[in-house]
């Protein structure tokens, strides 16, 4: 209704004055079509590197190496994924990245919105002491406690177990507690003072009045956790050495340094790594964008 | 009631306390000592003083690390934070604008393997589909990835790619932060387009724009994946970086202790950057009050 009525303003202004608005419109309309061009040029740069993937994967060894290229596969070859699916345990490494990043969502959240409630609302000896040191932690780049978290994982035979990744990803992450306490600090005080007035304890008033507010920067915290847990190379790279307990990233380079030269059984592996991830980034494009911006900004 | 509060206190932070002292603290004090030992990481370990960073100075494949981190970064920054702004002001203008949000932030979400895996088939030398398309315009594309002098430019230009996503959508946040009131005074006085982009956007943009160009230096210095993944550092070490000093050190020579002097140096470059951050953000916030 409203942009209806606005159409009509405008029209009725066309009308007034026609040749000054109709020069107006077409600059308008010239500069935003050429901004469309550039956009859509970028998006093709964006994307075709998905599509090519896909694309390859579909081809057998005939059209694979064909100079010029063939866009499309024809005939369309499934076989690359079978055998991608025989060479290597894909089922499984997805059931590891699965299970361990849920549980280190899952927890980490937790832990980490009750030490960020705890420094938001509660007052105790320390806790501005302690707080800082969760601060400058975040300063610490992971290469650098890389080596003796190694050897301290060896030490207590966690290497080449699940447990080197879930533990530490589910018990620390000092962004998460800073970013959690900044949003329960902007939670106004009556709310809980309603709920001590009723008796209710510090448990309680977390469990009951703090979480369910939050629940959007949970969500915004959880998602960031979620991508790095997922995406994570380095620490799985380090810790295990069984292909049945690699993670999907780890185990795509696995099946790279023995396939490399197998292009399309290779596009196939990747596509099988890719499209769960690009599935879910399609249904929830707007929360992850914008948990990613919100966490991004306050870095 | 207090004391009971704090017992409280104490009780919540619990499980991150344990974490912070076990996965970091520890751990950070840990390689320092380690910094000053020499240790394979099995038997004997004995202090040597500063001799794993005189060391480290008079490796040549630290240098040889270092100078590649350096030209990664160089190659990297500019261009990544340039298209990322132009990209969320164009985008801050348009109509569809999360359709192309969607397709520009798309390769944010994948993982570094599966992205190094696709970027190696696009630009392998032989039959890479970009030396295919650059000869359609009569260009005979380099070996991109096994020829030293474009492996960090290949590597840079498909971090760019990947990251592009991430910068802009907290560019088009920043943009959208921007009082409309600044523009509409503007426009009373008459204003025009560029003058508006150059007195109003650049300078209000610009805690952003410092705040994105710190971090991406700080990740560009800790890049390891891509040149794991696509080339193992090669060829002749071309793409061999700090990290991938760190690890091989650790991992492959098992020199934990030059490893972790390694780290160290490495520590000390991205604290250098991080307090630049917070110095300046700080006077930012005074500024704005």
């Amino acid at each position: 209704m409203k942009t209806n009525a606005m159409v009509k303003e405008r029209s009725q202004l066309n009308e007034v004055n026609p040749a000054v608005n109709a020069s107006t419109k077409r600059k308008f309309s010239l500069s935003t079509l050429l901004l469309h061009i550039l956009l859509m040029i970028g998006s093709v740069i964006m994307l075709f590197p998905f599509f090519w993937t896909v694309s390859s994967s579909l081809k057998d060894v005939s059209q694979i190496f064909l100079v010029p290229p063939k866009w499309l596969p024809n005939p369309i070859v499934w076989s690359n994924y079978l055998a991608s699916l025989q060479a290597m345990p894909f089922g499984t490494a997805y059931w590891n990245s699965f299970y361990i990043t849920v549980i280190v969502v899952v927890v980490q959240l937790l832990t980490a919105s009750m030490a960020a409630y705890a420094f938001a609302k509660i007052k105790f000896p320390g806790a501005g002491f302690l707080f800082i040191l969760f601060l400058s932690t975040m300063m610490i780049p992971k290469q650098v406690t890389m080596i003796p978290l190694y050897m301290i994982m060896e030490k207590i035979g966690w290497l080449d177990t699940h447990l080197a990744l879930i533990v530490p990803g589910a018990l620390f992450n000092a962004f998460a507690v800073f970013l959690l306490r900044q949003f329960i600090k902007g939670i106004p005080k009556d709310l809980e003072e309603a709920a001590i007035i009723d008796g209710a304890s510090p448990l309680r008033i977390y469990w009951s009045v703090i979480l369910p507010l939050i629940r959007p920067a949970l969500a915004a915290v959880g998602i960031f956790i979620f991508l790095g847990t997922w995406n994570n190379f380095l620490d799985p790279l380090i810790y295990l050495s069984t292909p049945e307990k690699f993670t999907v990233p780890l185990l795509l380079n696995y099946f790279k340094g023995l396939y490399v030269t197998d292009w399309a059984l290779m596009m196939a592996g990747s596509t099988i790594s890719i499209i769960p991830v690009l599935v879910v980034y399609m249904f929830a494009q707007k929360q992850i964008i914008e948990g990613i911006t919100l966490t991004g900004m306050k870095g | 009631m207090r004391s009971r509060n704090a017992l409280w206190g104490y009780f919540f932070i619990a499980p991150q306390l344990l974490g912070l002292l076990a996965f970091s603290l520890i751990p950070l004090l840990f390689a320092l000592v380690l910094s000053f030992m020499k240790w394979d990481g099995f038997g004997e370990q004995s202090f040597i003083g500063f001799a794993n960073f005189s060391s480290q100075f008079h490796n040549p494949d630290f240098w040889k690390a270092l100078v590649n981190t350096v030209y990664y970064t160089i190659l990297v920054i500019p261009g990544s934070i340039l298209i990322s702004l132009l990209l969320a002001l164009a985008l801050n203008k348009v109509k569809g604008k999360e359709i192309y949000r969607l397709i520009y932030f798309m390769p944010v979400v994948t993982s570094s393997v599966s992205i190094g895996v696709i970027w190696m088939w696009i630009l392998n030398g032989d039959f890479g589909i970009l030396n295919q398309l650059l000869s359609y315009i009569g260009i005979e594309g380099p070996k991109w990835l096994t020829n030293t002098k474009w492996v960090m430019p290949s590597i840079a230009m498909l971090s760019i790619w990947w990251g592009l996503g991430h910068n802009m959508v907290i560019f088009l946040a920043g943009l959208q932060g921007i009082s409309q009131s600044y523009y509409e005074a503007a426009e009373i006085d008459g204003a025009s387009k560029w003058q508006k982009f150059w007195h109003i956007t650049l300078p209000l943009l610009s805690p952003t724009t410092f705040f994105i160009t710190i971090m991406a230096i700080i990740s560009s210095f800790q890049v390891f994946d891509q040149a794991f993944v696509m080339t193992n550092g090669g060829p002749a070490k071309a793409s061999y970086t700090l990290v991938y000093h760190i690890y091989d050190q650790a991992f492959i020579d098992f020199q934990m202790g030059e490893s972790a002097a390694a780290a160290m140096i490495l520590f000390a470059i991205i604290l250098v950057f991080t307090l630049i951050q917070f110095k300046f953000s700080q006077r930012w916030v005074h500024y704005e009050d």
